[in-house]
């Protein structure tokens, strides 16, 4: 026998709860189901000194934000945890902890929705199960020799838990900074693969920069006004640290005496290649920084101009091969992203990529929905305080969905 | 509105893009050249035809190359040096990359120049030193463009250029080459 309910939401973190919060205020029936406890992944798949990127006065979520004393400081996974558990607790969500999904479907009426507790049919489906979900390896790990402990930033906690000796940390996007910069403090010799990456101060003219892109109106453009929406919504995690006034751009690691070489190619007979384009691709961080910088000083009518930062400093001669097998580095980190897992999700609506399909949260299936993706309606989404208006579009065009319509 | 022309089609090249994002398969070329010694280091090699959009292509003629050594490599000079071939193959690309950015963007661009120069330490080639690789030990492209548009801009034409560029990624990332006997 199976249970019914008007929606199910997949999912109790931040995205789901909202989504939970805006049903409950229209009166629609729904359970959320996690897999594990709420705000799971803040509990279980962060390294112990991950702080949220966003300042404490930024977090909100709906109808509440931050009631603490230190607004201006990032909170900790945990404190993550907490506040998106306090928020489904004001709520009292209809949360069903340690309930894994394990298939969705379409059925005559709507979906139906099989979890290893039992099957749910519904009309309507939110999935809100977040965007990083696995850890992304590239396929060249495969060429790593033996005696190299691999990681991903689901496994690494601290660089006290690594073993002895170099480590290669591949990513330079908020993970890879993070983690080569406190591996290096370790005492540990450190080299950071960097591809394309994004270059943020963290404080710009004595304000953080997540204030200065609140303020000019970055976060709130449209995902349907973004001129390549693809590429702004995979666009890796700015270079930052959630520490009040620590900027950790590539000038700040190598003045750690963290190693930059060019984006991991290819491992060869135990040979790791990185590219030679590194200058480039730190052009390209810096330039599209200093822009955005002059943007801000646009918006604040301000004239002389971003000052103050200077090009990202490049070795000579960065290296363009590391023996694997030399005994140099001992540790990989993958710092190469994360992807969404849909295995469950049998609705056609993943693309080639592994993405869902969707416009503005509404996934092209009839009574799906989709929340907590990256721009997902806005620039915004991509952060906590993002989730508000997103939820609540969702929640509307849902409710419509669900209403008879009378023909005229 | 003023309009730019740098003649480059960019309208093609997106429409083109487009396409291809739903057609992989039409997006698979094979390029060619072949190539016959001569005497000596002299070679010549000659490209016309490749592959792609899913059937034979042709250019519009022939083209022949001559590869040879300098004098003072104890040779007859009859063409450039290989090596030097990936000069010429470096700058026409991102000097393309410069004038497509440069069109996409509404920058009019009235001259763009650039030295390209490669850095070789031949005791590599001659196996006198085994420490000594073989190839360039660096390349430095030196752009010169007159246009309207600020440094800044200009700067951020010749980054995009090089993110873009086939010759650009061949060269600075490691390819899989297999060399066989027919």
């Amino acid at each position: 026998m199976s249970q019914r309910v008007t929606t199910v939401v997949i999912g109790a973190g931040h995205a789901g709860l909202a989504a939970s919060h805006f049903l409950s205020e229209r009166s629609i029936d729904h359970i959320v189901l996690e897999r594990g406890r709420i705000a799971n992944s803040w509990r279980r798949e962060r390294w112990d000194s991950l702080r949220l990127l966003t300042p404490n006065w930024l977090n909100r979520l709906p109808g509440h934000g931050y009631g603490g004393p230190d607004p201006d400081g990032y909170m900790t996974a945990g404190q993550v945890a907490d506040f998106i558990g306090d928020f489904a607790t004001d709520t009292a969500a209809p949360v069903r902890e340690n309930t894994a999904v394990t298939s969705v479907r379409r059925t005559d009426g709507g979906y139906r929705v099989s979890t290893d507790e039992g099957d749910l049919d519904c009309a309507t489906v939110v999935i809100a199960s977040g965007a990083c979900n696995a850890p992304v390896v590239p396929e060249c790990a495969a060429g790593v020799p033996d005696g190299i402990t691999q990681l991903t930033p689901f496994e690494y906690r601290n660089p006290g838990s690594l073993p002895d000796g170099g480590v290669l940390v591949v990513g330079a996007s908020a993970t890879g900074v993070q983690l080569a910069a406190e591996v290096r403090r370790s005492g540990r010799p450190v080299v950071l693969s960097v591809g394309e990456h994004v270059r943020l101060p963290r404080t710009y003219r004595g304000r953080d920069v997540l204030w200065w892109m609140d303020a000019a109106g970055v976060w709130a453009q449209r995902y349907d006004e973004i001129e390549d929406l693809a590429r702004a919504r995979r666009l890796p995690s700015p270079q930052l640290v959630g520490e009040p006034g620590t900027t950790i751009d590539l000038n700040a690691l190598t003045g750690l005496g963290v190693e930059p070489v060019g984006r991991l190619a290819v491992v060869r007979d135990g040979v790791a290649l990185f590219s030679g384009g590194l200058r480039n691709v730190c052009s390209l961080a810096d330039l599209k920084m200093r822009r955005l910088l002059a943007g801000f000083d646009e918006w604040a009518g301000i004239g002389d101009g971003p000052a103050g930062f200077e090009p990202t400093r490049i070795p000579a001669a960065p290296r363009l091969r590391l023996d694997l097998r030399g005994g140099e580095i001992a540790t990989i980190i993958w710092a190469t992203g994360f992807r969404p897992d849909y295995r469950w999700l049998d609705v056609p609506v993943v693309d080639e990529k592994g993405r869902l399909r969707h416009d503005g949260g509404v996934v092209d299936s009839p009574g799906l929905y989709a929340l907590g993706l990256p721009v997902l309606r806005r620039r915004r989404s991509t952060l906590l305080h993002g989730i508000e208006d997103d939820a609540r579009f969702v929640a509307g065009h849902l409710a419509e969905r669900l209403t008879p319509r009378v023909v005229a | 509105m003023t309009t730019t022309d740098n003649g480059v089609n960019v309208q093609a090249l997106l429409d083109a893009r487009e396409a291809l994002k739903g057609a992989p398969e039409a997006a698979q070329f094979i390029w060619r050249a072949t190539s016959t010694w001569k005497n000596g280091v002299h070679s010549t090699t000659t490209i016309q035809n490749f592959f792609g959009l899913g059937q034979e292509q042709s250019h519009k003629t022939k083209t022949e190359f001559t590869a040879d050594h300098p004098e003072i490599f104890a040779a007859e000079d009859n063409g450039i040096t290989p090596i030097e071939y990936l000069l010429v193959g470096l700058a026409g690309c991102l000097t393309a990359g410069v004038a497509s950015v440069a069109q996409n963007r509404g920058i009019q661009l009235r001259s763009v120049t650039s030295t390209v120069e490669g850095n070789h330490d031949i005791r590599g080639i001659l196996g006198a030193d085994s420490d000594v690789r073989n190839g360039f030990n660096d390349v430095k492209v030196t752009f010169a463009i007159d246009a309207d548009a600020s440094r800044e801009e200009i700067e951020a034409l010749v980054a995009q250029s090089q993110k873009r560029s086939a010759v650009y990624d061949a060269l600075t990332n490691p390819t899989s080459v297999t060399v066989e006997v027919a």
